[in-house]
């Protein structure tokens, strides 16, 4: 029983932990995005493999995509996903009005640009347990406003 | 405007599973970033640190545990309030010094390693070493210069996880001159 205040740190330290590091190897931006998109991923992929243990095999897509929204952030976040939309060709988008890893930071434009870092673990988490779901993707986030974080889905057809 | 404004008191535990899986990702990476383990034992110490000086404000907030008096009093709050708060776990306080200032947590079992088994080529990892630099850190900000480090660790085979601490000595406050 890990308490949240404990992983809410520990994220802190990994994003600035990378970032840190990338600075005195001079490796560019991106670089970094994709490290913490990598350990999210493996951590989806274990986190899925968990909770969907008991739970009755899916219907389709749109199902994963709900259980991702409920079940799998309620876990994660102690929320739901606010919003869940489609355009049926594959793209959903998952919008969260409070995103808990950002909650900690102001919420004024000023840091708007830094939040990205805190997305990425998170863009890692939904793809890897889509993948252990056997669904293929590309996540991307983006905050027009702080807290407020829209994922984009984009499902890779095989 | 970064305070949340109602952090209510429904349960924070979450699935441990979520921190031990993270925990093990930043392992994984940082064994990827650094070439050898020395180097990662120091860096997991380092963010240790980092969080324990700032989990101490929410742990002081949260628990309503008063002032220590002895390291007695603070050996028994670590591990009965923090520990059980934090990792849902109460470890056992054993091996006192005669002079007061060591003790040994007796961890049965770790979280942080329940999915984890060590390859033969990190002998040296400190995988849990991320804890000890909490309890250094967390205690530096109440005026405690400790030393915490692993002497046994079941990752290694030993039969339990065993965190030796000592009392350094206490830190005194160094105010800015010309304030009281």
């Amino acid at each position: 029983m890990a308490d949240e205040a404990l992983f809410l740190l520990l994220h802190n330290e990994m994003v600035s932990g990378v970032y840190k590091s990338a600075e005195q190897g001079e490796v560019e931006n991106g670089r970094c995005i994709t490290k913490l998109e990598n350990m999210g991923f493996r951590v989806g992929q274990g986190l899925i493999e968990r909770f969907t243990k008991d739970t009755a095999r899916f219907k389709d897509e749109l199902d994963i995509m709900k259980f991702i929204c409920k079940d799998f952030w309620t876990t994660v976040f102690k929320k739901q996903i606010d919003n869940l939309r489609t355009n049926h060709q594959g793209i959903y988008v998952l919008q969260d009005n409070k995103f808990r890893l950002l909650t900690q930071m102001s919420a004024g434009k000023q840091y708007l640009e830094h939040a990205s870092k805190y997305l990425a673990f998170t863009c890692g988490l939904i793809r890897g347990g889509l993948s252990n779901l056997g669904i293929k993707s590309i996540v991307t986030a983006e905050v027009s406003s702080m807290l407020c974080v829209k994922f984009q889905v984009m499902i890779q057809k095989l | 405007m970064s305070r949340q404004s109602n952090r209510g008191t429904e349960s924070k535990k979450m699935s441990s599973e979520l921190f031990t899986l993270t925990y093990g990702a930043l392992v994984t990476q940082l064994c990827k970033d650094y070439e050898n383990d020395e180097d990662v034992n120091k860096q997991l110490d380092k963010m240790g640190y980092n969080i324990g000086v700032r989990l101490i404000e929410d742990f002081l907030a949260r628990s309503n545990v008063g002032r220590c008096h002895d390291f007695r009093e603070t050996a028994d709050v670590i591990a009965k309030v923090a520990f059980k708060m934090y990792l849902g776990i109460t470890p056992s306080i054993t091996n006192w010094s005669p002079a007061g200032d060591e003790f040994s947590l007796i961890l049965e079992n770790n979280p942080l390693v329940d999915f984890v088994e060590l390859p033969d080529n990190h002998s040296s990892l400190i995988y849990s070493n991320l804890l000890c630099g909490v309890l250094r850190g967390a205690l530096e900000m109440v005026q405690m210069a400790v030393e915490a480090k692993f002497v046994q660790d079941t990752l290694k085979g030993d039969s339990v996880t065993e965190i030796r601490m000592r009392f350094i000595r206490r830190i005194e406050d160094n105010l800015p001159a010309g304030e009281e």
